[in-house]
């Protein structure tokens, strides 16, 4: 086993260590750094007390996603605090002079959907955005993961973070997934089986077949998640899959650069005799259509199964607050609240499988579905491709970009005591707003249950079968 | 950042696992351009009720407990990124957390902001619930710089980064240190052709 073999992780990592601090953390460069309104104010203003200018402004990207409305975003925003925000950030950008796009701009939407919709993501960078669910970029072959405030202010200050170098852990798929079986599905297993703190301290790797022949809507649906089990951020190895999604995209590199660039791209997957600190691996033919029924992402099972024993009080806890038993299936809940939006699932994929099964059909009665496109370049295509007219004839609604009922910053909130089967990544308590209750799953099944008005697994099985 | 040295006090037990940031400051309260007044809305929706009436039952709102450090259950901090959590657990008065693990964004937030995050092992984290549970006017003794945390004469060391250590005894932050390579990171960046 030779001492060089290395991780795509720590290749990477080590192509940014500027310094590393005898017993301490390691300065990290960063190329890209992606601001919001919510974790950035207080960032600007520490600099602005301490007299300090933005050291690299070019280097940043900002935009507005977390607490923007998904209605009318052309009016003046009502909610005074979330107006003030937004303004707030418009303000610092024009200021030092960062590239800001505002609502309205045709590159607006959610951080982690734009980035790599423009080309900013690019294999091999270091990224970082106030943001637990940065970890989407790593999708690329990128080190990306979510900061603090303070941080943000680091980084605005020197273009770097202090971090101590985490450990390496992979999750390798083998196998060839069910048609009917969503990137969605095989996240949300995965930390159905290792908890939400197994990656605690970790960078996660995803290898095997099933990653490979993911396309990139999917790989960042998989990295997007890796905070959800505790990993600051997850990666997978660049490929032709990769190179062929960001060719052309508007800041990806040109002629001579990007051929320099592809080769270089192509030195960074883990070598064959690389060693991880950690390792799992599972069978893609374990892996079923899923849903969670607790309140932390682990808590899934797969959509045909029974909720199992209860082991401890948190659980306990968990299953009082959702309303819901051990040994009870789903099928026999109502669910009122369909979410098809966030930095998880609101990409053009997504639409297109929800759009899949939908087609010619009707939402189910007292169902109230939302669809919110993760950017106004997601909102062009579905037009394009026609899939607003399959959602709108089968009642749905279709929002502007934004973060929306994924945290319920904004007015869109799902009410106390409510289910809603949401693409989003988080089912913690009053996430959705005070009282609801959050069953995360794929798309697709989001899309059964809109039509059907309960979590019905046949319909899968028949979906498979046409399609 | 306000340094921390020593600190002895009697403790709230919360020993709910998993506890997400999301509870420790709901999302509707990140509307601040400040980072002061979070403490107001810590554990907002676990100690009101929707039409703002107490929850007698939770923990910070038992009169039995109270001081500067928050016991709490396995995996502290999981979730979002959000800083305001750590604001929020300060800015109530909290000075240390004690668990039996961390989430990493919560950890390095906390310390950022003089909020020291204690891990133990998760047979002292039940005995120190236990023990603050059934005499609640217990005082628990922290020394960052011996790296001990002390109950009943019984002593336990925890782990603390060494530069992290030096920054919370001093009150120093990042940006200090990081202002002071600024050199380093302009040689850096000249050199650096790949990105």
């Amino acid at each position: 086993m030779g001492k060089t073999a290395k991780t795509l992780f720590d290749k990477v990592w080590d192509a940014h260590v500027v310094e590393r601090i005898e017993n301490g953390p390691e300065i990290i460069y960063i190329d890209k750094h992606l601001i919001h309104e919510v974790t950035s104010p207080q960032a600007f203003k520490e600099l602005e007390k301490r007299g300090i200018d933005i050291f690299r402004p070019k280097q940043i990207l900002a935009t507005v996603d977390h607490n923007v409305p998904t209605l009318n975003q052309e009016l003046p925003i009502k909610d005074e605090l979330s107006k003030q925000q937004v303004e707030q950030l418009a303000h610092n950008c024009q200021k030092n002079g960062i590239t800001y796009y505002d609502l309205g701009h045709p590159y607006q939407g959610i951080v982690h959907i734009i980035a790599p919709e423009l080309g900013i993501t690019q294999p091999g960078m270091s990224m970082v955005c106030g943001d637990s669910h940065t970890s989407t970029h790593g999708a690329f072959g990128a080190i990306a993961f979510g900061i603090g405030t303070s941080q943000v202010a680091q980084v605005f200050a020197s273009q770097c973070v202090l971090m101590n170098k985490p450990k390496s852990m992979r999750i390798t798929v083998s196998g060839k997934l069910s048609q009917y079986v969503q990137p969605k599905d095989v996240i949300l297993y995965i930390i159905s089986q290792v908890g939400t703190d197994a990656g605690t301290g970790y960078f996660c790797e995803y290898a095997g077949e099933v990653f490979e022949q993911m396309s990139m809507e999917g790989r960042m649906t998989i990295c997007n998640m890796s905070i959800e089990m505790g990993a600051r951020g997850g990666m997978i190895a660049p490929d032709q899959t990769t190179f062929d999604y960001l060719k052309d995209k508007v800041f990806a590199p040109k002629a001579e650069e990007w051929t320099k660039k592809v080769n270089y791209w192509k030195s960074l997957p883990s070598d064959k005799d690389a060693v991880f600190d950690k390792e799992y691996h599972f069978n893609a033919e374990d892996i079923q259509p899923m849903i969670t029924y607790g309140t932390n992402p682990s808590m899934g099972i797969a959509v045909d199964q029974t909720i199992p024993a209860i082991k401890t009080k948190s659980e306990e806890r968990a299953l009082t607050y959702m309303g819901l038993s051990q040994g009870q299936k789903l099928d026999s809940i109502a669910v009122k609240h369909i979410f098809i939006g966030s930095c998880t699932n609101a990409r053009i994929e997504d639409f297109r499988i929800a759009a899949s099964y939908i087609n010619g059909k009707q939402i189910a009665k007292d169902v109230n579905a939302l669809i919110v496109p993760g950017s106004q370049q997601v909102v062009q295509q579905i037009k394009e491709e026609g899939l607003d007219s399959v959602f709108e004839q089968a009642g749905f609604i279709i929002r502007q970009p934004g973060c929306s009922a994924c945290l319920a910053m904004n007015e869109d909130k799902i009410p106390a005591g409510d289910y809603c089967v949401s693409t989003s990544n988080r089912n913690f308590e009053g996430r959705q707003g005070q009282g609801s209750r959050t069953l995360l799953a794929s798309p697709l099944t989001a899309a059964i249950v809109a039509i059907e008005g309960k979590i019905s697994y046949t319909k899968l099985y028949d979906y498979a079968s046409v399609n | 950042m306000q340094a921390l040295i020593k600190l002895e006090s009697t403790a709230v037990p919360l020993a709910t696992e998993n506890i997400d940031t999301d509870q420790i400051i709901p999302a509707r309260f990140l509307k601040s351009i400040t980072r002061e007044g979070f403490g107001e809305n810590l554990f907002k929706d676990w100690r009101y009720h929707q039409d703002n009436t107490l929850k007698e039952d939770f923990v910070l709102n038992d009169k039995k407990y109270k001081g500067e450090i928050l016991i709490a259950g396995n995996n502290f901090g999981c979730g979002s990124s959000r800083e305001h959590a750590a604001w929020a657990l300060t800015d109530y008065g909290f000075k240390v957390v004690v668990s039996s693990y961390f989430a990493d964004i919560f950890k390095g937030n906390a310390l950022n902001n003089g909020l020291l995050p204690i891990t133990v092992s998760s047979e002292y984290l039940h005995y120190l619930l236990q023990t603050v549970q059934r005499e609640p006017l217990t005082k628990i003794k922290i020394d960052v710089e011996a790296q001990t945390i002390e109950v009943n004469e019984q002593k336990h060391n925890f782990e603390l980064d060494p530069y992290k250590k030096i920054c919370l005894l001093h009150g120093y932050d990042d940006i200090d240190y990081l202002l002071s390579q600024k050199s380093k990171i302009e040689a850096f960046e000249r050199n650096n052709q790949n990105n």
